[in-house]
């Protein structure tokens, strides 16, 4: 550890402190439940950067408090129970497995303010939001398609979840459109966040052939698995993950929540907060790209940010028809664009995809 | 489904190396038990070491070293159970789970610094000839010296448990300490220098995971391992071959899951992710129906005037 974190700890603590006995108004009290630790490079990661944002955009007029590892599931009704006792305005629940505990909070507080993340359970004082980053799995399959050369991709998936599948599908749909010989390898880690399993599905990945591996969980494991194999691609997943650049790490899906988190604060202050779904993708700023590095090949990295500027001024959707489902019905006609209340459920894979969701 | 592609040698070869961090925490969790202390903060002396291995094999540019500090680190953080265990006469318990908590808050303080850093890669053992032999030399004879140290570890802990005086009275010491006592052994610094062994192997079992599994630092990255390596221990009726079969099981079945399930086997994945736990019980729960039991002052309190 060196002498600089030593002293950023210590402004921090001393910050804390002096926080507690300026109480000259009343402050505006965030609080935030992470599902990992915020030091993990990945979706917490980028969560508490939009935290740090929130403190740094509205200051003294605002408080903010959070609580990381929070496992999912009934634990978290005790942490969040906690914040509102601790006279929190507005908690920000930062995982799907958070949204019936959200709920179910919600209602015994119906004057803290609650703001789920990539759920669909909403209640008066209950919103939901979510990013698109679909549109960011469908750049990465269309940059993998192009650049395997064994055809295979593999992909580490976490939770059986909507989000996950639409990030599979997405990815899958671009890939196979530029290389139909394309097969992706899917294995199901069960876990947001654990280094050494991910290291492990990723070598079991490249040891099966696959030469592009893409993760669904957030530490930069599968990174250093690549990294090793020497000659695998790899994309950041909800952060940068930009220390594996320029290569393995080719690209990256990035999340950048501060401008909702501080819009939602704000209007949390001035008192215009009501409950909404908000649904943002790349147009809106919500989900980035990472910079697309010269590993990948000049035409390709065209055709990419093409597809990027594309989708962000709303020409282009990753979801259009012709699609079929994998069991070969209809889905989408051609031309026809998915329903954002599909897309929202997704519990299929799209055609060519081989195995099955988990249940 | 295509079972083709997995690779045999190479799956053997990566469940050596998937098991080893349970395999040291384990084994010296054993020797802890063995000792009748009930040390729940293995988790917490895994990541310490963990991060402390790591810091120090970047700064030193020696893996080696780096693993002689994780288990220097896994000690001293042990030193504070044995201090609050042995000394102030906590429950081990508590003293134990806030151990883990503690470990892990403390690790991630200290390595705020080395995200994203690489480690200097820990070469494997040169056996010359040997590694050349088909099937079994990429199996036996390809791995890093942590790895067979796992192994001769268990060895080592396995013999003077059974043959030597200093396993005997160890043996003494957990299964009745007012017995050893009243024969003049000193229980509390036996206790002592055994949970300062099981910190160390837990703080190396950490580093083998911040420098040769994954190899980085990230905040909570041993994940539960120290856990698994606790459960272990008692579903090993707490004998040091057990430990080893229970790991490698374990480490074997977890890969072999993940492989099963990039070659797209029809079995749900529900099944596959859970099998490593459920067939590790069963397989040492069947194995402990010789009535093996724990020892006989494990989790107790120990003081002379008692």
């Amino acid at each position: 550890m060196n002498i600089k974190t030593l002293l950023a700890s210590a402004a921090v603590a001393l910050g804390l402190a002096g926080g507690a006995f300026a109480d000259g108004h009343e402050k505006t009290k965030v609080g935030f439940v992470f599902v990992g630790p915020i030091g993990d490079g990945g979706w917490p990661y980028e969560h508490n950067k939009g935290r740090l944002a929130v403190e740094e955009a509205l200051g003294d007029a605002v408080e903010t408090v959070y609580v990381e590892n929070v496992a999912e599931g009934p634990d978290s009704e005790r942490v969040m129970t906690q914040m509102a006792l601790d006279g929190a305005d507005l908690i920000f629940t930062t995982s799907f497995g958070y949204m019936d505990p959200t709920i179910n909070i919600a209602k015994k507080f119906p004057d803290v303010k609650f703001e789920h993340a990539t759920g669909y359970k909403r209640a008066d004082n209950v919103s939901t939001y979510s990013a698109r980053f679909y549109e960011g799995r469908a750049i990465q399959g269309h940059i993998a398609g192009k650049m395997t050369k064994s055809n295979i991709i593999g992909y580490i998936a976490s939770y059986p979840i909507p989000e996950v599948i639409r990030g599979i599908n997405a990815a899958y749909i671009h890939a196979a459109k530029v290389n139909p010989d394309v097969e992706f390898k899917i294995i199901w880690a069960y876990t947001w966040f654990d280094p050494a399993k991910e290291a492990d599905a990723a070598r079991a990945l490249i040891e099966q052939g696959a030469d592009v591996v893409l993760q669904h969980t957030d530490s930069t494991a599968p990174q250093a698995a690549a990294q090793e194999a020497g000659n695998v691609v790899t994309f950041g997943q909800a952060s940068d993950m930009g220390q594996y650049a320029p290569f393995p790490r080719v690209s990256s899906i990035i999340d950048d929540w501060a401008p909702y988190y501080i819009a939602r604060t704000k209007a949390v202050m001035d008192g215009s907060w009501e409950s909404k779904d908000t649904w943002d993708g790349i147009g809106a700023g919500m989900v980035g790209i990472g910079e697309i590095t010269d590993a990948v090949p000049a035409d390709v990295k065209e055709e990419a940010l093409a597809m990027k500027a594309a989708i962000a001024d709303g020409s282009y959707h990753p979801f259009t028809g012709p699609l079929k489902k994998q069991d070969g019905s209809d889905w989408l006609a051609d031309g026809e664009v998915a329903d954002d209340g599909t897309l929202a459920g997704m519990n299929f894979y799209v055609e060519g995809l081989t195995g099955e969701i988990p249940q | 489904m295509d079972l083709s592609v997995i690779n045999p040698i190479l799956l053997t070869a990566a469940l050596m190396s998937a098991a080893t961090p349970i395999l040291l925490a384990a084994t010296g969790e054993l020797v802890v038990e063995r000792a009748g202390v009930l040390n729940l903060g293995v988790e917490g002396m895994m990541i310490l070491g963990a991060i402390c291995g790591f810091a120090i094999a970047v700064e030193t540019g020696s893996p080696l070293t780096g693993f002689l500090a994780a288990a220097v680190g896994g000690a001293v953080l042990s030193l504070l159970f044995a201090l609050l265990t042995q000394v102030a006469l906590a429950n081990q318990v508590a003293s134990g789970l806030a151990l883990t908590l503690f470990g892990l808050g403390l690790s991630a303080l200290l390595g705020q610094g080395y995200v994203g850093i690489k480690p200097p890669r820990m070469p494997d053992v040169n056996f010359g000839f040997l590694a050349d032999i088909p099937i079994i030399g990429p199996i036996l004879f390809s791995h890093d010296p942590v790895l067979y140290l796992g192994v001769l570890l268990v060895a080592a802990v396995w013999a003077t448990l059974k043959f030597t005086r200093i396993g005997l009275i160890l043996r003494a010491v957990g299964e009745n300490h007012d017995a050893a006592h009243a024969l003049g052994y000193k229980v509390v610094r036996i206790r002592t220098l055994a949970i300062m062994f099981g910190g160390a192997c837990a703080g190396m079992g950490g580093a083998y995971i911040s420098l040769i599994r994954v190899p980085q630092w990230t905040e909570g990255m041993t994940a539960g391992v120290g856990w698994i390596a606790l459960a272990l221990v008692v579903f090993a009726s707490w004998k040091p071959w057990r430990v080893l079969l229970g790991a490698y099981l374990f480490g074997g079945i977890t890969q072999l899951q993940l492989n099963l399930q990039g070659a797209g086997v029809a079995i749900p994945v529900e099944y596959l992710a859970m099998s490593p736990y459920i067939i590790t019980i069963v397989v040492l729960v069947i194995l402990s129906a010789d009535k093996s039991a724990a020892p006989g002052s494990l989790g107790r309190t120990f003081h002379a005037s008692h």
